[in-house]
Parts: C-alpha cells; structure tokens; sequence
C-alpha cells in the first residue's frame, strides 16, 4: 500500500523520465509539475476543472491535472507539454494560427495529441466531444479546429 | 508597397507558446517569495465593525496581515476613490478587506480563514435604478472630497453619479418636429467578466538600494508606475515594470490593483519579494470586470427611413468604484449614434455607483452595450416602417462630410467606407435569400444585422516610442513599451519595420519582455491603437536608422546620401546597384582598410504622440475624442427551434474597412476572437446577483462561455479605404470584432421568435418567458 | 491549491482499504474513500470539506472491474466514465455519463463518485434506478450484495466505513431500447436542467430524472405506461404527479421553465420508444 502521511520524498514518470520530487499528499499534480518540477507550460486557469489550459496526459490520457493529487500520479506515465517533442499537433498549431495569448494552448495541445493518438480516425463529433473540455478566450476556436483536423487528416 | 505588408506572418513567438517555454508573470518559479492572500467581503454592501487578526498572525508561516485601517491612501485611475483593501465599509462582493503576507501560499490562505470578520450589512443598491432613486442609498460619502487626477470627471453631489457626459448636437426641436415617427425603447445589459485564461497576479521586491521591482500581468505597465508613484510618492525613476507574456487582456488587464496590494505588502514585510495571485473566483469579482448598462432610447424618422433626431439616455454601472467608468461613458457618448449620420442629437451618459464588483475596460470599451442599444433601434424602426432592416442602415449610413456626435467632420481617411461594408455584408450574409425563412421540423433560419463605430477616446497626448539598435550581423533588434498580450502585436511591429527596411522579417529581433527602465513608454496596450501609436514611432525610428544609413555610406562613398537607397540589408548607390555596403559593414562603424574607423553605432528612435485631440466640452460634448474611427457591419444566423425556443448559431459576419490588411490572417484571428466572445455575451456570459447583490456564479462552472463547437462559421471579408496617416494606411483593428455581434443575434432572434429582445444575455428561458408571456 | 494537510493511502485490497479507514477513525481523525477524487479536490480547495486522510480506491482489483460475468455486468466503483462510455458495454449508461462535466473530467470521475458526490445531480445513477441495479458494498467488514435502492434513494445512505464496491446489472437490461436526454441551459457543458434516462421493457417504460428535483428520482411508472389515454395527457399528468419532487428556482433556471423542458422531453421520450 501506498502511504503517505506528510511530506515525502517520492519518485513520478515525467515526459519519459523518472524523476525525484518532494510531495505533500495535498499537493495537485499541477502545483508540482510547475512549484517543483518547474514545468510551467502546464498552466493553472481556474484549478476548479472547467477550463482544461493545466491539461497533461496521464497514461496516454488527457487529464486536468488541477483536479489530481500528484500521489495519485505515482506509478503513471505523465506527458506535459513540454514532453510533446515536435508532435505534429505543434506544428500545425503554429501554421493554423491556433492561438493568441497561447494561455491555454498547453492543454488544447494535449488533448488534441491524446485525440490523435486514441481515436486516429474521429469524426466531428468525437472532436468536438473531447475538445469542448478546454476554454480558449483568444480565438474563436476556428483555427483550432482548423489544426486538430490537419493533424487528424495527416495533413502535418 | 507590399513588400510584406498583406502578408501572412506567423507570430514571432509561436513556437515558444506550442512548447510551453513562452513564460508569463506567474511561471518564473523563486524559491523564498513571500504570498500575499487576500480575504474578499461576502457583503456587498456593509460596515466593517471589526477585523480580528488574533488567531491568523500567530498561523504558520505568518509573515504580517494588513487592513484597510494600516492604510492611508486612496486611488484609481481617474477619481480616487478607492481603498487598496476596504476602509470602514465594504462596497462590493469580493472586495479585499485583508491581506495575509506568507511564507507560501498554503500557510497564507489558511491564515485568512482564520481572520474573524464583523460586518453590519447596509442597504444594498443593487440596480442603476436604485442607485437614481431619489433618497437613495448612498454609497460614496465623501464623493465630493475624492482627488480628481484628470480635469474632466464630473461626479455630482449627494448622489451615486460619479460623472455624467453630455452630447448635444444640432437643434431637438427641429428633429422632433421632422420626424414623422418616434420609436423609443429600453435596455439592460448586465455586467461581465472578461476571463482572460491567466488571471491576474502581481509581484513586488522593494531593493535597499529603494527600486522598487514590480512584475506583472498588465497591459499598462507605465500606468502601474505612474499610480505607484502617484498613491505611494515613490519616485517614479526607481520603479521598474517588468512585464512577460500576458495570458489575454481584453481590458481586464488595465486597471492597477495587484501591483498596488503587492507593493504593500512587500513594504510590509522590508522589501521581501511578495506574489499575489487571483485565483479564478477573485479574478471575477475581486478584479474589476466589464460595465453593465441601462439605456432609454428615443428615435425620430422620417417615413422614407431616415433618422431625424435622438434622444438617449445611457446609464453605465460602474460598480463599487469609479474605475475607468467615466471614460467608457465618455466613449458611449462620443459614438452614440453608431455609423449613422444623426443631426440632432441629445445623449447623457452617466456613470453610476452600484454595490455591483468594480467594472473597467473591456475589448469594445463600452460600445459593445453602446451598440446593442441603437442597433435594436434601427432594426425597431425598420419594422415599424416595414423598410429592410439593410436598407434603413443604408439610408442612414455616415459619409464623407457628416459630423459626428461631437462635431468632428467625417472623411473617408479618417472614418473608411460603412456604406461599403453593408454592401459587402449583403453578400457575404447573402441576406437577399430573406431575414426569416421557416423550414422543417419547427426551425426557422433567421439573420440579423449589427454594426459598429469606434474611436480611441486616448488621453490627448497618448504616446509611444520605438528604439532600434543593430547587431553585428546587420540585423535589428526592436524595443518597444507595447506589450504582448495575444493579438500578435510585437510581429505587427515587426513586420511595419521589414516593409520600411526592405528587409527579412526573420532578421529582425523583437525584444518580448517590457522593462519600464529601458523599453520607451507607450501608453497602453489597448483602444486597438497599438497598431496605429506604435506603427507611426516605428515608421518614425525606421527613417531615423535610415538617414543615419545613408549618412554613413554617403561618406564612404563620398557621393551625397541622397545618390543612395537602402533594402534588403544594403546601402546601395541608385545608379549602380553593384555598388553597395552591407549594413553589418558600417552599422557598428565602418573600418577602412588601413584601420582608420568612422560613423559609429548606429541606432534609431522613433516617437509618437497624439495629434489634434481635444477635451470635450462639458455641456456639448464639442471635440475630438481620437485620432480616427474604425467601421464595420456585421451579421449573425441562426437556426430558432419554434417549438422549444432553442437556438444554434450558424455564422456570423463581419466586414470591416480595415484602411489596409497588414496580416490577414492575425487579422482575422483577432476578429473571429471578438466574435465568439461577442456570442459569449449574447447568449450566456453575465454575472448573476441575488437580492443582496452577491455575485452567484464566480466559476467557470456557472458562469458560461463558448466553448469549441458552440461557435459558428466565421465569414469575413474587408473594405480596404486607407487612413492617410496611418502606418501602410492601415486602420486600428482589433475590439471590433465583438462590437456589433450582441445587437445583430438580438436581432436574429427577435426576428425568428416574432419577441422584442431588450436584455442580454439571451437564453431559451428568456425566449419562452417572452413568447409564454410568463414573468420572472 | 489546498490550504490543509492530510495523509493519502492507496491501499491494493479490500481488507487493507477498510483496515486503514479503521485505524484512522479510531484515532479520532475524518478518512474519505477517493474515486476520482474531482469533487473532493474542488471542494477542499474552496474549504468546503475537510479531512483528515484519502484512501484511493484505484489499486484495488475489485474496484476497477468492468467485465459481465455470467449473467450480469460488473462495473467496479473506481471505473471512470470514459473507461464506461468506451467500452460499449450499457449504452444508455455509456450515453449518460458522457454527458457528465466534460470529456477530459470522464476520465478522472469514477462511477461511484459521481454517485456518491454532493452535487445534486448525479447523473450516473440514472440508468441504475432503472434497471433493478444492485451494488456489491462492505459492510461490517463483509461484502454483501444488495438492491441499489438499498443505499440510494437519490442521495447515497451509506454508514461510516461501508463502500460500494461495485455494481452489477443484470445483462437482460443492457440492451433494451433506451432513451437519454440532457437539456441545458444553453451551452452543451453545464450542469442539467434536465437529464432523463429511461428504458422499456416487456412491461413498459421505467424513467428517472435529475435536475428537477434536490436529487434524482424515478418517474411514475404506473402514469407513464397507461396505454390506454393519449400521450400528451400522460405527460401532463406526470408532471402532475411529481409537482412536489421539483424544487423551486435555481441559478440556471425556473422551476416553471424546467417544467416546460420536461414537458417536450417526455414527449420526445414516447416518441422514441414507438415501435420499440
């Protein structure tokens, strides 16, 4: 079993990599990817879950990190963004104009990259589905759906 | 022209914001900075009895709390009528009443929890309506003894009215008497939020040397040195602004509040460095947001359509605080009459005190609400005269030799072409098929039209500058004040200085960052003026760093500089293109070949202020409020479910005389974006009160915005009437998109339903309370 | 970020999850079981709840089962929703529940969280009301099999130290004809105004609801299925019938509005299910 019952030296896979990190048990996973890890392209938006820009992908899934103690992440493969390493989705952001203040990008990126990679071939309605977990305030989400499709189309 | 203007350009930073590494205030991660937390009242409205502290100093990690009553000063930007943390009374939900200052951000909120507060609620003014009354409540006291920081504020005694601005154009009783129909209305609008993705969050480290180091999520950051200096009278030489990455702005990011509370409280705790962070919940309430309205409208016409005359009477809820409340009233009045020739005209606006959360610019700044009001009269009228709500646009549309509500004469340089864009609306929207076409299965598709206006309403003398300095190489790197917020505006700068140069947009260097120490002032980013104020101090520093180019080839050459033309990174002899220098060869000094060195460094400076720009008159409203206008029309269609009163959006249009496209598709993106967020605000974003004026949904659970799917297809196509003095000709574009967008789904539905839609937002229940006749 | 301290456990087996919660509780101290733990996160950062200690169910083998033997469905109570939407195994739960919140939060909500949660929603118990469900719980340190309606009657009854372990359906209802409607205020990601699960069986249509009243209940089965009057009357006098089930005024809607949503869903509803 698994216990924690303060501050705790344990060990987390992240972006490939196992790593050491110092957790408290109420810790979220967000607040260590970034305070101890530093890796801030994992963004905190509202940390109540509803707008998905502290996205990262747990076991190939995307999942709110806001709404993860790090604890839980033990013994699971997390990717953030800056595990993505020149995925298509990235580019074809860039090409599509797929962001502005690039705020919530991070998570738009990972759930469009999970997307790509469980449901090669989802339709409009899958799209939508899993996309609508992420707010965007900048664009009007045009040029986002203009890039997941052209990573889905293997157009990238 | 054209050597990249037109272009698509991708923005200078885009790789580093699809990798995670673009860093914004809150993602430099210290160890040792302090948190500061704030406790917000659960009142809007009441008497702060007593603040124990007791239990919460003696917490964990506890480094000091502040009240309101260890502060003596008041501010804000206009009027300073506002407590950093609440002084004997609260005046809205959410306002800071305690700043706990800790060692981390767990010990600091737990501490707050254990501040005991003791208020005695007061009557609460939770309408403009109320706030108007007669023997209202009142909410500022000591209205009268505020500090004004700008001539031109009007707050009146013994009310909640904190100014009021007058248009009186041309002669009523001329108007009134030729118009051969009336058409009045009334509207509410209420207030929202802007939420921008990264709330806002401030930092401050007071040196011993005194700097006082300050970042921050601002889109104004010589206004944060400016008020620091103002309410603190620390010199302003020794503060400096650093500013990152700005996670959207949409005005939210104007107002200075964080900075201040961080400069508190890092003077509190020695000059330790200190970060305050609004969770989601304060950046809605506590953090000021977007105005609410309420509005009488009175129209006269003539039966062929034409407007004759106008009375209107906007009433802005500016919240707890003045804010920047009196310059959106100011902006509301300066463009009261939409794209519309209107020759007599009597329009006040005042800015109204509610015990509502504090309201301050928002993309549109003001003419959002503006233009619901006259674009739901238009299409009113239209009805009532059974004329095409396209056409009554038409007719009215302003043109080259109007004048607009304060006097200032129309050209097509400096207002473009509106008649131009209805008709390519027209198209675009192919409004010919019909308004209102019923189709299977109970659903009606349905279009409606809303148009906009909108000049800058800048202090007379707004300001920018740009410095350019070489490397080694030939290329350039460019510092400028404006800060990058999302419309890409560092790459539009760019981008202004590679056509200039006739050079590689890849070989110049934008310096992301602002640094109030070295990058020169620019006013703010906002009004959609960037392009515009930080344009023409490029324009400006390009020719500086051109005749200086000419100059120094000019004596390596000894011919005379005007013999010599500069691009692609040469100085070239006109008659012999052979002959030339590259720019890496004479930028740091040129070096004969016997050693001897000339000229020297090279660099440019280019500044801006604004022209022409006049106060207004107080009763008449006469002067010139900004530099030009920027014009659109824009259209929505929806599919109404006739039976469940349900709607989808389906497009939505925008056409605008953009003077000239520098980069079509930032353009867009930044249209689109004003779009859906105009959609947001048409059909679900607005704060929520209850009796007591307690903001219900202060969660992106409850409090709705568009999210992907939701939004329509975008159509957009531009009119192209350059603005003389303009950088390329290209006009301010940037708010826009949002402006007309409420109006013409207000519009769309109150045509599809057969309803008369006076409020925002517009949901199905309101719909089916209207056609059920059925009263909140 | 939370404000307040706690311990985590994730025990692998039942008999270690209930002998730490054991242990915990006698020292005086508050444990929670933990599913998805979403709510759980909210709530305490907003200071709403406060323990002492989570025990994440998720390592534990029963817990996370999904798989039909012999002739029921067993759905652990730590299966997310994604995991239920995905596999197809109940389409009218899979349906249900992926209207929950949002996409990338189905797959950190697990079923028994979301039943058990505070929110008065709780949308996947659903299609469980309607199926004869029953839930395999720890009781008194024995696990016992007993009818949902034991432990929930639109809010969880469970005593301190009992979890539901799991649920099981019996596989003659999983793919009866179904009906699912969720109607919103206006966006697709928001609470319900209305979330309507129902079936119809040899004997007729069974349907509960969420969003009407302070948790879900079961429409009347004995209205609802007499044939022998028209639909628009059965409509009208279900919502006759349930007047007192519906509380009065929410942020997102009336109590009135939501009444008339009701009104098209049934409709819809008796619409559907003809020649099924």
């Amino acid at each position: 079993m698994l216990a924690f019952s303060e501050k705790s030296i344990v060990k987390l896979n992240v972006n490939g990599e196992n790593v050491t990190v110092m957790i408290n048990p109420s810790y979220t996973l967000l607040h260590v990817l970034r305070e101890e890890l530093g890796l801030t392209g994992t963004k905190p938006g509202c940390e109540n879950g509803d707008c998905g820009a502290c996205t990262v992908l747990v076991d190939g899934w995307p999942i709110k990190s806001c709404l993860m103690l790090a604890a839980e992440a033990i013994g699971h493969q997390i990717v953030t963004v800056e595990g993505l390493k020149n995925a298509p989705i990235q580019k074809s952001f860039v090409e599509n104009w797929g962001f502005q203040c690039g705020y919530c990008t991070s998570g738009f990126l990972m759930v469009c990259h999970a997307l790509k990679n469980i449901h090669p071939d989802a339709n409009d309605f899958v799209i939508e589905q899993w996309l609508q977990s992420n707010l965007c305030r900048c664009t009007g989400y045009g040029e986002i759906k203009n890039a997941v499709k052209a990573v889905l189309e293997n157009r990238i | 022209m054209g050597y990249i203007i037109g272009k698509n350009i991708v923005r200078k930073e885009a790789f580093n914001k699809v990798t995670g590494t673009a860093k914004y205030t809150d993602d430099f991660i210290t160890t040792g900075i302090y948190h500061a937390e704030l406790l917000i009242s659960p009142y809007a409205h009441a008497k702060i009895i007593n603040i124990d502290i007791f239990e919460a100093v003696s917490s964990t990690g506890v480094k000091t709390i502040i009240t309101g009553s260890d502060i003596n000063v008041l501010c804000g930007p206009l009027l300073d009528d506002m407590p950093p943390l609440a002084k004997e009374k609260v005046r809205y939900h959410g306002e800071p009443v305690a700043m706990v200052v800790a060692d981390c951000e767990q010990n600091a909120k737990a501490a707050v929890a254990k501040i005991n507060v003791q208020y005695q609620p007061l009557q609460v003014v939770n309408s403009v309506l109320n706030a108007l009354k007669e023997n209202t409540v009142i909410i500022h006291e000591n209205l009268q003894q505020y500090k004004k920081n700008v001539p031109d504020v009007y707050p009146e005694a013994n009310s909640n009215i904190c100014s009021h601005v007058k248009i009186r154009k041309g002669d009523q009783q001329k108007g009134w008497q030729d118009s051969e129909i009336i058409v009045e209305s009334s509207f509410t609008l209420p207030q929202s939020d802007h939420a921008a993705m990264e709330t806002r969050t401030a930092q401050c480290e007071i040196l011993p040397n005194g700097r006082v180091i300050i970042s921050s999520s601002t889109q104004a950051p010589f206004s944060v040195k400016e008020q620091i200096n103002k309410t603190f009278q620390v010199p302003i030489g020794v503060i400096d602004v650093n500013v990152f990455f700005v996670g959207g702005g949409f005005g939210g990011k104007v107002p200075v509040q964080l900075e201040i509370l961080a400069y508190i409280a890092s003077k509190a705790v020695d000059g330790h460095a200190v970060k305050i962070v609004n969770n989601r919940e304060k950046d809605m309430i506590t953090s000021p947001g977007k105005i609410g309205l309420e509005a009488n409208m009175k129209i006269g016409a003539k039966k062929n359509g034409k407007i004759m005359a106008a009375e209107m009477h906007f009433n802005v809820d500016c919240g707890g605080y003045a804010e920047i409340g009196p310059r959106i009233a100011k902006a509301i009045a300066v463009d009261c009459a939409g794209p519309y020739n209107i020759e007599n005209i009597s329009c006040d606006v005042l800015c109204v005190y509610t015990n509502h959360p504090v309201a301050t610019s928002f993309r549109g700044f003001g003419h959002t609400s503006q233009a619901f009001c006259i674009e739901r009269m238009l299409d009113k009228l239209a009805a009532a005269l059974n004329i095409d709500p396209l056409e009554i646009r038409m007719i009215n549309a302003l043109v080259e030799g109007n004048y607009s509500p304060t006097q200032v004469k129309i050209t097509l340089s400096n207002t473009g072409n509106f008649g131009e864009c209805l008709n390519k609306l027209k198209t675009l929207i192919n409004w010919d098929e019909g308004q209102r076409i019923e189709e299977n299965n109970n659903l009606v598709r349905a279009k409606g039209i809303g148009c906009f206006i909108k000049t800058s309403d800048s202090p007379t003398n707004a300001i920018s500058g740009v410095l350019l300095t070489f490397n080694s190489d030939g290329s350039i790197n460019l510092n400028c004040g404006v800060v990058e917020i999302g419309p890409g505006m560092k790459t539009t700068a760019a981008q202004i200085l590679a056509e200039k140069m006739k050079m590689d947009i890849g070989r110049i260097h934008v310096k992301m960052e602002v640094d109030t120490q070295t990058s020169p002032v620019h006013w703010k980013t906002v009004a959609s003026m960037t392009t515009y104020m930080v344009g023409r101090a490029v324009l400006s520093a390009a020719e500086d760093l051109i005749r200086q180019l000419l100059n120094a080839a000019a004596t390596v050459f000894k011919c005379a500089p005007e013999d010599l033309e500069v691009a692609d990174e040469k100085v070239f002899l006109k008659t012999d293109l052979q002959t030339y220098l590259t720019l890496k060869d004479i930028v740091h000094g040129y070096q004969y070949q016997n050693g001897n060195s000339v000229v020297g460094q090279i660099m440019g400076r280019g500044s801006f202020i604004m022209n022409q720009l006049t106060f207004l008159d107080k009763e008449t409203g006469l002067g010139k409020a900004g530099p030009y206008w920027t014009v659109g029309a824009q259209a929505v269609e929806i599919e109404f479910d006739t039976q469940q009163h349900t709607y989808r959006i389906l497009k939505a249009a925008t056409v605008v005389d953009a003077g000239k496209v520098l980069n079509p598709k930032t353009v867009k993106g930044v249209l689109m974006g004003g779009m859906c967020m105009g959609l947001g605000l048409g059909t679900s974003e607005s704060f929520i009160y209850d009796t007591e004026g307690i903001v219900q949904n202060t969660s992106f659970r409850t409090y709705k915005m568009m999210r992907y799917g939701e939004n329509p297809d975008y159509l957009i196509d531009f009119v192209e009437t350059p603005q003389i003095d303009a950088p390329y000709g290209s006009r301010g574009l940037a708010e826009h998109g949002i402006i007309g967008i409420p109006a013409a789904l207000a519009n769309a539905i109150s045509v599809a339903a057969h309803v008369d839609i006076i409020n925002l937002p517009i949901t199905p229940e309101q719909i089916w309370r209207l056609k059920a006749g059925v009263q909140v | 970020m939370i404000a307040f301290d706690f311990a985590y456990f994730r025990p692998n087996t039942l008999k270690e999850a209930t002998e730490i919660y054991k242990q915990i509780a006698l020292t005086g101290k508050t444990p929670v079981y933990y599913g998805g733990g979403t709510e759980i996160i909210s709530m305490a950062r907003t200071g709403s709840v406060k323990f002492d200690a989570v025990i994440d169910i998720k390592s534990i083998p029963e817990c996370t089962t999904l798989c039909v033997e012999s002739d029921r469905l067993i759905i652990g109570s730590a299966v997310t929703l994604t995991k239920i939407a995905e596999s197809g195994c109940f389409p009218l739960l899979g349906e249900t529940v992926s209207r929950i919140a949002d996409h990338t939060i189905q797959g950190k909500i697990t079923i028994g969280g979301n039943i058990a949660g505070t929110i008065i929603y709780r949308e996947a118990a659903l299609p469980l009301m309607i199926t004869n469900s029953k839930v395999k719980i720890i009781r008194k340190n024995r696990l016992h099999d007993v009818p949902f309606f034991d432990v929930f009657d639109g809010d969880l009854h469970l005593q301190k130290g009992e979890l539901i372990v799991q649920f099981l359906i019996d596989k003659n209802y999983l793919n009866l004809p179904y009906c699912h409607v969720k109607k919103t205020k206006l966006d697709k990601i928001d609470y319900p105004l209305l979330s309507m699960a129902a079936i119809k069986t040899n004997n007729g249509i069974s349907a509960a609801v969420s969003g009407l009243g302070d948790k879900p209940f079961l429409l009347p089965g004995k209205i609802l299925n007499e044939t022998d009057i028209p639909e628009t009357i059965r409509v009208d006098k279900t919502i006759a019938a349930i007047q007192n089930n519906i509380i009065s005024d929410l942020i997102i809607a009336s109590k009135e509005y939501r009444v008339f949503v009701l009104k098209n869903v049934l409709t819809q509803m008796f619409h559907n299910f003809k020649g099924a």
